[in-house]
């Protein structure tokens, strides 16, 4: 699907000290009540990012797109955007347009006024309004809704029409509020590869809060995940689902095996976690300096769990179990097995073969295997 | 069709039959009758007794004299564009009056609204009539709106409000507010808040974000709201008897001289046919943009 981009130049403003970030959030708080949203909060977006916000529901990500777009202020810290305090400007003097969650589609106005919507309060000469808005109506594929109003359309509709009036007025900063939730797969991937289109074309920053993880994987240039108004990990969507910082991280993307155990030193970054009695201790990675003995959890992805018959020969892990139930999932197909210790270890396999000539079946004696790399240990 | 559907169409259709189209019919008759000197005050009446020829005779004896009647007089039609004029001009000052009230009552804290909403509905506690006569206390010479302003030292000489057609008006906007408020209340109360937003986010100003989505979103509310004032105002009797002077010309006032001052049942009842007629135009208008109304939000 993507097209592998002809020069592979590595986009990574964030590494680079010279670079001014376009949208700043000092020590942020945000308090609703004596409820706290956002709670202390630092981040920093630079120019052309697409970055994805990520985490469970009510943990803040809505608060901090409506503190950007302007309609809540901080209660604590600042917000700069261009390096300029933002907190008096209202909202219709940012160069920010917000999709909402709630679409706030206005219902006496048609599609296509829907769009028109904010190129009318520009100063846009009325024959580029025209022009601007059957561009954005061709993008979301809903010409032919252009007369229509909101509630004679469906709900993915819906959504590509909030989607396409955000997108009108091509800001410096555009917030996605899970601008994608309603569309069939293929028409979000489709729209999700002309967002970083338009990124590309127009420079734009884009800031989207999705709760669709292969989503966040596919477009984001950083990933945040968040908890209870909280960051806990700002990185790249492979260092994210690679090297998660922490367990919760971890267990938010993607499915992990956990396994907790104490480590103790053995290489470079190398640990092992002996994790129960008469097992041998499971081999892993850790960037960071652990104590001895300290408890750890030991986190593996499913796909980098090997699963065969004979015990491989120069694996660094290998632990035997039984099959202990499959899951078919069309494409891979997910193997749960029993440690003696009775716990469950995922392992998956990408089904090359049909169903009748698989492997293993229930209650199966097999060995799982997996390399030091791929076994990251977490402390927190 | 079944018994228990036809109970349930039947009964609404019979209450209307028994308490709007006979009692209609019934006017109707009156106002092709002549006046009469016997009781009831009109001729004919119907008298079955004398079987075919009876009713033969008592058609042919039906016109439209009293209707031509009207025409006549310019007193009547005077009265009726009068009556349309201050049904206008109150509605229009009573949707002035009433919309800001109404937004007001809409974006007030949670908590408060009922209370609100309860202080528009309460005058309806107590009886129209008093509610009438106390603003004749307020507002004649010796009223307590004069006392305030002499003793403020605001004017020198009171002034005369009651019976003229300012007193009108302001019996008409005080009795006719809630029920402008109250539909225009419920179409700002289910104004989603995040529609503002998205204007706002899309370039508008404050006011311009009122002028382009709240006030075009709650015109459902706005032109409810101006028919229930304008279609009762039009026939009202009340206040302008009681507030207005002898140059306040309703058709109401009108129509009740006819009736009990010159007992001439016939004329009073081609005013009253007349009058409904001249209502129907907005009862039809209105109802259509009910159903406009309700098909756009199914
Ligand atoms: N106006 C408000 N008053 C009180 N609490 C609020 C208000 N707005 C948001 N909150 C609370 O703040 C927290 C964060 O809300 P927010 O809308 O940012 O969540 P979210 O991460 O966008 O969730 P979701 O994924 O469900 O959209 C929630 O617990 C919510 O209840
Ligand atoms: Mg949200």
């Amino acid at each position: 699907m993507a097209q592998p981009s002809k020069t592979p130049v590595v986009f990574a403003p964030w590494e680079d000290q010279t670079q001014k970030p376009v949208i700043q959030f000092k020590n942020v708080t945000k308090r609703f009540g004596n409820f706290t949203a956002i709670d202390n909060l630092s981040l920093d977006i630079f120019e052309r990012e697409f970055f994805a916000l990520l985490g469970p529901s009510g943990c803040g990500k809505t608060t901090i797109m409506r503190m950007l777009a302007g309609f809540e202020s901080a209660s604590e810290g600042t917000i700069l955007l261009g390096g300029k305090d933002i907190s008096a400007v209202p909202p219709n003097k940012r160069p920010v347009n917000m999709m909402f969650q709630s679409y706030a589609l206005f219902p006496h106005l048609s599609v296509w006024d829907n769009i028109a919507f904010g190129l009318r309060r520009s100063s846009m000469p009325k024959d580029e309004i025209g022009a601007r808005v059957d561009e954005m109506l061709r993008l979301t594929r809903m010409e032919k809704f252009a007369k229509r109003k909101p509630h004679q359309i469906s709900g993915g509709q819906r959504q590509r029409v909030a989607l396409a009036r955000s997108l009108a007025k091509a800001p410096k900063l555009l917030l996605l509020d899970e601008p994608l939730g309603a569309l069939d797969k293929k028409l979000r991937h489709d729209t999700q590869f002309e967002l970083m289109d338009i990124q590309e074309k127009t420079g734009t920053t884009f800031v989207i809060v999705t709760h669709d993880q292969e989503e966040a994987m596919t477009v984001a240039s950083r990933v945040a995940v968040m908890d209870h108004g909280k960051l806990i990990q700002v990185a790249t969507p492979a260092a994210i689902y690679e090297t998660p910082n922490f367990v919760y991280v971890a267990d938010f993307i993607g499915e992990v095996n956990l396994v907790e155990g104490n480590s103790r030193k053995v290489g470079a970054d190398k640990y092992e976690v002996s994790w129960a009695e008469g097992q041998t201790a499971l081999r892993g990675t850790c960037p960071r300096e652990i104590a001895e003995g300290t408890r750890v959890t030991y986190a593996v992805r499913p796909e980098k769990v090997a699963i065969s018959a004979e015990k491989p020969k120069d694996a660094a892990n290998a632990i035997q179990g039984s099959v202990h139930d499959i899951a078919y999932l069309g494409n891979i197909s997910t193997y749960h097995v029993m440690l003696p210790t009775g716990q469950v270890i995922k392992a998956q396999e990408s089904n090359t073969r049909r169903l009748a000539n698989r492997h293993f079946t229930w209650d199966d004696q097999v060995w799982l295997s997996f390399t030091d790399t791929a076994g990251v240990i977490l402390t927190e | 069709m079944n018994y228990r559907r036809l109970m349930l169409i039947g009964v609404p259709y019979l209450w209307l039959l028994g308490l709007f189209l006979v009692p209609f019919i019934i006017v109707l008759k009156i106002s092709l009758s002549d006046i009469a000197l016997s009781i009831p005050p009109y001729a004919p009446t119907l008298d079955l007794s004398e079987g075919w020829a009876g009713l033969k005779d008592f058609f042919s004896k039906l016109d439209f004299d009293n209707f031509l009647f009207l025409k006549t007089d310019p007193l009547y039609w005077k009265a009726y564009v009068s009556s349309l004029q201050i049904a206008i001009f109150s509605t229009a000052i009573t949707l002035l009056v009433g919309y800001p009230i109404a937004y007001g009552m809409a974006r007030a804290p949670e908590e408060w609204r009922a209370t609100l909403m309860m202080l528009v509905i309460l005058p309806f506690w107590t009886s129209f009539l008093i509610r009438v006569y106390s603003w004749m206390g307020i507002l004649g010479k010796e009223g307590f709106l004069n006392a305030t302003l002499m003793w403020l030292g605001i004017v020198d000489e009171p002034l005369t409000i009651l019976n003229t057609n300012t007193a009108v008006y302001i019996g008409i906007v005080y009795t006719y507010l809630p029920f402008m408020i109250l539909p225009i209340y419920a179409a700002l109360d289910k104004l989603d808040i995040s529609l503002l937003e998205a204007a706002e986010d899309l370039g508008c100003t404050r006011t311009s974000a009122f002028w382009l989505v709240t006030l075009p979103l709650s015109r459902p509310g706005i032109v409810a709201g101006s028919f229930l004032v304008f279609i009762p105002v039009i026939g009202e009797f009340v206040i302008p008897s009681l507030l207005g002077g002898s140059n306040t010309l309703m058709i109401g006032k009108i129509l009740f001289e006819e009736f009990s001052s010159n007992r001439d049942w016939p004329v009073a009842s081609a005013v009253a046919v007349l009058l409904l007629l001249i209502v129907v135009v907005p009862i039809v208008l209105f109802q259509r943009s009910q159903e406009r109304q309700a098909e756009a939000q199914k």
